[in-house]
């Protein structure tokens, strides 16, 4: 600590400039990790408007020399997208409507009613979330062979109706912060169980029921393993397959700038939800890190 | 921050048991609508959780390529696993370079960008956004765009070491640092961790760091001292969620190389190795598989165990988050 001779304004103006250059640094720090974080999907965005023989220059280049718009379509005339595009929207939705129902119902339950068992069977529940994917794979997909079910998007689609683990804990939680107070009354104005859920829990849970939403879409829109193994035909393959399909044509390896172009057309509606929403993925992510 | 999990499992613990025949009939008929309300969950634990738990282990005893109902074998994949599959090793070892590098990568990096973010910057808003924005890019597109990054000959990152003087690698083409490549790509979702520290330092009182000062602390024993510590029980949930999840790590994997795990296997993961097993050999060998998935299964419930029983040592819980 400078003190005793040190002045008290000398003081002050090292302890200013030692506040500058922090600052600086600091703010220098941030730039270049968002540069870190950005230019892989800049660079996704420009190179999908340039000439083939631009994209593979050393070092890279940043600018399309001609902008070709024209890589969009011809990365259509290989890549069904408007099939894929049809395809993830429709298991996207449904299972959107499988999450919200059966997440916030199930949460409902182990929120609000008390019976035996319950914080067992919670336990149990939370287990469920360490549970590898791996473990689950063949059986289920056995099963699903066995049904018939391989080759529609019922495997993609049903399971939802069940209850996620995840999505029933952030709800659960969000039920709990709800004063008793409030169903009490509902109560005794002789409103049902159903009727408190559907009319008082539901309208207020609005803000959690937001975050599975979105993590639901993003689940769906992203999956890539579901739809690799349980959908063969090309008229039902997602946008996610589609695209990996469209990447590893043979002969289409290098062309570098269509891949980008049909990357760029599968990141677009991800990036547009995403800024529409922003307040809501930043708090999903923090639910998903903090389990409450 | 009031609930976290430790806090939450500690709470259901030591509850007393209520038995059916003692509930009132009005606890009854609340008991019958609770159930009613979380039967979907029941019904779908039973299907997609318990019902594949035990099928997998049983399959594992099994010859079993789907179209055949399964052979009983004993343990014979197992013995195969452990003295006669050389890819096993190897992809068990590229799976623990991936679960270090990664784990490690997150948890820093994650931490490091919280604090910067936590002091007091301006647009915090802004630069959270960006930080995060490309975890939200699904990894079909992101692998697309990292075969590019990590390019031997024109890639975005050899552009950089090149401008800034430094020696250019092969990445991908190149076996030994291959895992390397992955490694680099995983900062992508740093946001991720990045986003759950920084609600975490958020949560911090003020107050401490107010006190550590008048006690004459310095910015990095504020660090040590006070916001580590406070952070410590995020700073395991996130170690335990994030190796869970990079045990398993086999989307990027399998786009980048076309299912191969190339160049010459250096980059065969675990997950890639089980599911060649299952759908990419001809006839399927779902038992050997299941085999491989119950390996998998006790390696991470091993890990996750180790860390659990060690977090007494090093997790801080505050007073009041204990009760709740």
């Amino acid at each position: 600590m400078i003190q005793g001779e040190t002045g008290f304004l000398q003081r002050d103006s090292v302890f200013r400039l030692t506040r500058i250059a922090g600052r600086i640094l600091l703010y220098g720090l941030l730039i270049v990790m968002s540069l870190w974080f950005l230019a892989p999907l800049f660079w996704m965005f420009m190179s999908s408007f340039m000439p083939l023989d631009q994209v593979g220059v050393f070092p890279v280049q940043w600018i399309p020399r001609v902008w070709m718009p024209e890589n969009f379509t011809e990365a259509l005339k290989f890549w069904n997208f408007g099939t894929t595009f049809r395809n993830t929207m429709l298991i996207t939705v449904f299972s959107l409507i499988g999450d919200i129902g059966s997440c916030t119902i199930v949460a409902y339950g182990f929120a609000r009613f008390r019976f035996p068992f319950r914080d067992t069977l919670f336990l149990i529940l939370l287990a469920t979330l360490m549970l590898p994917f791996a473990v689950r794979l063949i059986p289920v997909y056995a099963a699903y062979d066995a049904i018939g079910w391989i080759d529609t998007f019922y495997p993609l689609i049903v399971p939802n109706f069940f209850g996620n683990a995840f999505y029933i804990f952030i709800c659960r939680q969000f039920f709990l912060g709800i004063p008793q107070d409030l169903l009490d009354a509902a109560k005794i104005d002789g409103a049902s169980e159903v009727r408190i859920f559907t009319q008082v829990m539901i309208p207020l849970a609005k803000p959690a029921i937001v975050v599975i939403a979105i993590l639901s879409f993003q689940n769906s829109w992203n999956d890539f393993l579901g739809p690799l193994i349980y959908l063969k035909d090309p008229d039902l393959h997602t946008l996610a397959i589609g695209l990996y399909k469209f990447t590893s044509l043979p002969g289409q390896g290098g062309i570098y700038n269509q891949q980008m172009a049909a990357s760029t057309m599968m990141v677009l509606p991800v990036l547009i939800v995403f800024f529409l929403f922003q307040k809501q993925f930043i708090q999903g992510a923090n639910i998903s890190g903090l389990k409450g | 921050m009031a609930t976290s999990f430790g806090s939450q499992i500690s709470a259901l613990r030591g509850r007393r048991r209520e038995r059916w025949r003692d509930l009132s009939p009005m606890r009854k008929r609340e008991a019958k609508m609770g159930l009613l309300f979380i039967s979907p969950w029941i019904v779908g634990v039973l299907l997609f959780s318990l019902f594949p738990f035990v099928a997998s282990f049983l399959l594992s005893f099994t010859k079993y390529n789907i179209v055949q109902p399964p052979e009983w074998i004993g343990t014979e994949h197992y013995e195969h696993i452990f003295s006669d599959d050389p890819l096993f090793l190897k992809s068990l070892r590229n799976t623990a370079v991936y679960v270090v590098g990664s784990v490690t990568i997150r948890i820093v990096l994650g931490f490091a960008l919280a604090l910067l973010l936590n002091a007091k910057v301006r647009l915090l808003g802004l630069w959270r956004t960006l930080f995060y924005l490309p975890s939200v890019v699904p990894i079909v597109a992101l692998s697309v765009i990292w075969l590019y990054v990590l390019n031997a000959r024109a890639g975005l990152l050899n552009s950089l070491l090149y401008a800034i003087g430094l020696p250019r690698f092969r990445w991908f083409a190149d076996p030994d640092i291959a895992m390397i490549g992955y490694l680099i790509m995983s900062t992508t979702w740093v946001g991720v961790t990045m986003v759950i520290f920084l609600a975490g330092l958020q949560g911090i009182p003020e107050e401490y760091y107010d006190a550590a000062k008048i006690d004459g602390a310095n910015i990095f024993q504020r660090l040590l001292r006070v916001t580590i510590p406070l952070m410590t029980p995020t700073i395991y949930l996130n170690i335990l969620i994030n190796i869970i999840n990079a045990f398993q790590v086999f989307t990027q994997v399998f786009i980048m190389t076309d299912g191969t795990g190339g160049p010459r296997d250096a980059t065969r993961v675990y997950v890639l190795h089980l599911f060649d097993h299952a759908f990419q050999y001809l006839p399927p060998q779902m038992g050997y598989s299941s085999a491989l998935a119950w390996i998998l299964f006790m390696i991470i419930f091993f890990f996750t165990a180790v860390i659990v029983m060690t977090s007494q040592r090093w997790v801080f819980y505050q007073g009041g988050e204990n009760g709740a």
